[in-house]
């Protein structure tokens, strides 16, 4: 019989309760129960970084995660970036900016850049080209991903 | 659902821990998952039990004693990295953690499953040798320690059995002023070393007083180069003395594999000797300056 747990965490400042099997990983307990598919699962053994997510306040693989280790946290997607009045400056960057291509990647791209500015407000080039090294674009579009990345840092801190 | 089937466990302090290990046949421990959750989800290991540490009180502290710093097993990599104790008295620990994975392993990877996964090229195994480690293991027979050098027992094999767990890591002080150096050479950012090699140097006069090496990614476990430690006391703190230290880590053997040949690796590890030693001396503190 399947080893299950009872678990409730916050998602996008929704609070979701549901019975889990115990070897579900975080990435697929967000795509398959809570329908949210804009976290995506590129190789599932953490190297690309498409599945980035952020765990009360810091950037996470999803997949090196288990749904009932993410018990009683607080968890945002990419679904949960926008507000009512409208995109992220990291998404507004990554649009700006033509920051993706195929789009596959661009959900870890912005989680991970997202976390990286709250705590890094003042990067240089390098400095986003290593926030983003455990990320992979396979469209090889990184010039418009830094491009973004150094827009959005410039926005937060209140330069545009 | 990629992981095959377990049961999983997760105990909330150390002695429930250590009955339960003692009652599991066939038990993995999963600290921060960095390197066990892809064997999960490969299928590589497919234990019967899974036991979480991750809900285990008491892991995750970082203490001073009167030797060193005492670390939780369970304390993070981004944790360790912020922890301004650690920064200041045994540096070097953090800048080979800025070669460990990428922030966003950093957050979840601990100190522990660093050292109990025990890859070759890992980091944090190597500076551990550096400060003359001392591991502290509990199980049903007690609690034992470790010391850094004893710890790997082969190729990804650390001195601790199935029913004993890693509770804390002991970095020692030095307490003389001295130098510090991270080197390393991977093939991308945030992979695993080609070859590193960390070094502390206390220089007095202008002559060596103390020296510690380790590398890793050579060797199919990290090691400290005693040889060469020893060769370097007593001798000036300059150019030709870290060549001469190079040139004697080239003769070391080293692995192979399909991407990078021994040879390569062997003159990795020289060029790399000579850059920590280099600036493990440039960064020392001269004994007539120190506090």
């Amino acid at each position: 019989m399947a080893d299950t747990r009872n678990i409730t965490m916050t998602v996008n400042g929704n609070s979701i309760a549901a019975q889990v099997e115990t070897r579900v990983h975080l990435a697929d307990f967000l795509r398959q129960d809570a329908h949210l598919t804009g976290t995506h699962l590129g190789c599932e053994h953490g190297v690309c970084g498409s599945c980035t997510v952020i765990v009360d306040g810091e950037a996470v693989r999803s997949c090196l995660m288990l749904a009932v280790q993410a018990d009683g946290k607080s968890v945002t997607t990419v679904e949960g970036l926008a507000d009512q009045d409208g995109m992220s400056p990291v998404q507004r960057a990554f649009q700006d900016n033509h920051g993706l291509q195929c789009g596959f990647c661009t959900p870890g791209m912005v989680m991970s850049l997202t976390a990286y500015l709250g705590e890094n407000p003042d990067p240089d080039e390098r400095d986003i080209r290593e926030a983003i090294s455990g990320n992979m674009c396979r469209c090889t579009g990184y010039q418009g991903i830094v491009a973004a990345g150094l827009q959005a840092a410039e926005e937060l801190r209140g330069g545009i | 659902m990629k992981p095959a089937p377990f049961t999983y466990h997760d105990p909330t302090t150390v002695s429930e821990l250590v009955s339960l290990l003692s009652s599991l046949e066939d038990a993995r421990l999963l600290a921060g998952g960095q390197s066990l959750m892809p064997m999960l989800n490969l299928r590589l290991a497919q234990p019967e039990h899974l036991v979480d540490l991750n809900t285990v009180a008491g892991l995750d502290g970082i203490e001073a004693t009167a030797t060193g710093l005492r670390v939780g097993s369970m304390v993070r990599q981004a944790a360790l990295m912020k922890n301004d104790q650690l920064n200041t008295d045994m540096p070097v620990v953090g800048e080979a953690l800025r070669w460990v994975g990428h922030f966003q392993t950093r957050t979840r990877g601990t100190i522990g499953g660093s050292l109990t996964h025990l890859d070759p090229a890992a980091e944090l195994p190597a500076v551990s040798l550096l400060h003359d480690a001392e591991l502290t293991v509990e199980g049903p027979r007690g609690i034992r320690r470790v010391a850094m050098r004893d710890w790997p027992l082969g190729y990804m094999t650390p001195n601790v059995d199935e029913h004993e767990v890693l509770t804390s890591i002991e970095f020692r002080y030095w307490n003389e002023p001295y130098g510090y150096a991270f080197e390393e050479f991977a093939r991308r950012h945030g992979d695993f070393a080609l070859v590193a090699v960390g070094a502390l140097l206390a220089v007095h006069n202008g002559v060596i007083t103390r020296a510690a090496l380790a590398i890793a990614g050579a060797t199919p476990t990290p090691a400290r180069l005693d040889e060469v430690e020893e060769a370097l006391v007593g001798q000036p703190a300059q150019p030709d003395t870290f060549a001469s230290a190079g040139d004697i880590v080239r003769q070391r053997e080293a692995m192979s594999d399909a991407y990078t040949d021994a040879r390569y690796r062997q003159r990795l590890a020289g060029v790399l000797t000579e850059r920590a030693l280099t600036k493990a001396a440039s960064r020392a503190v001269p004994a007539e300056e120190a506090r």
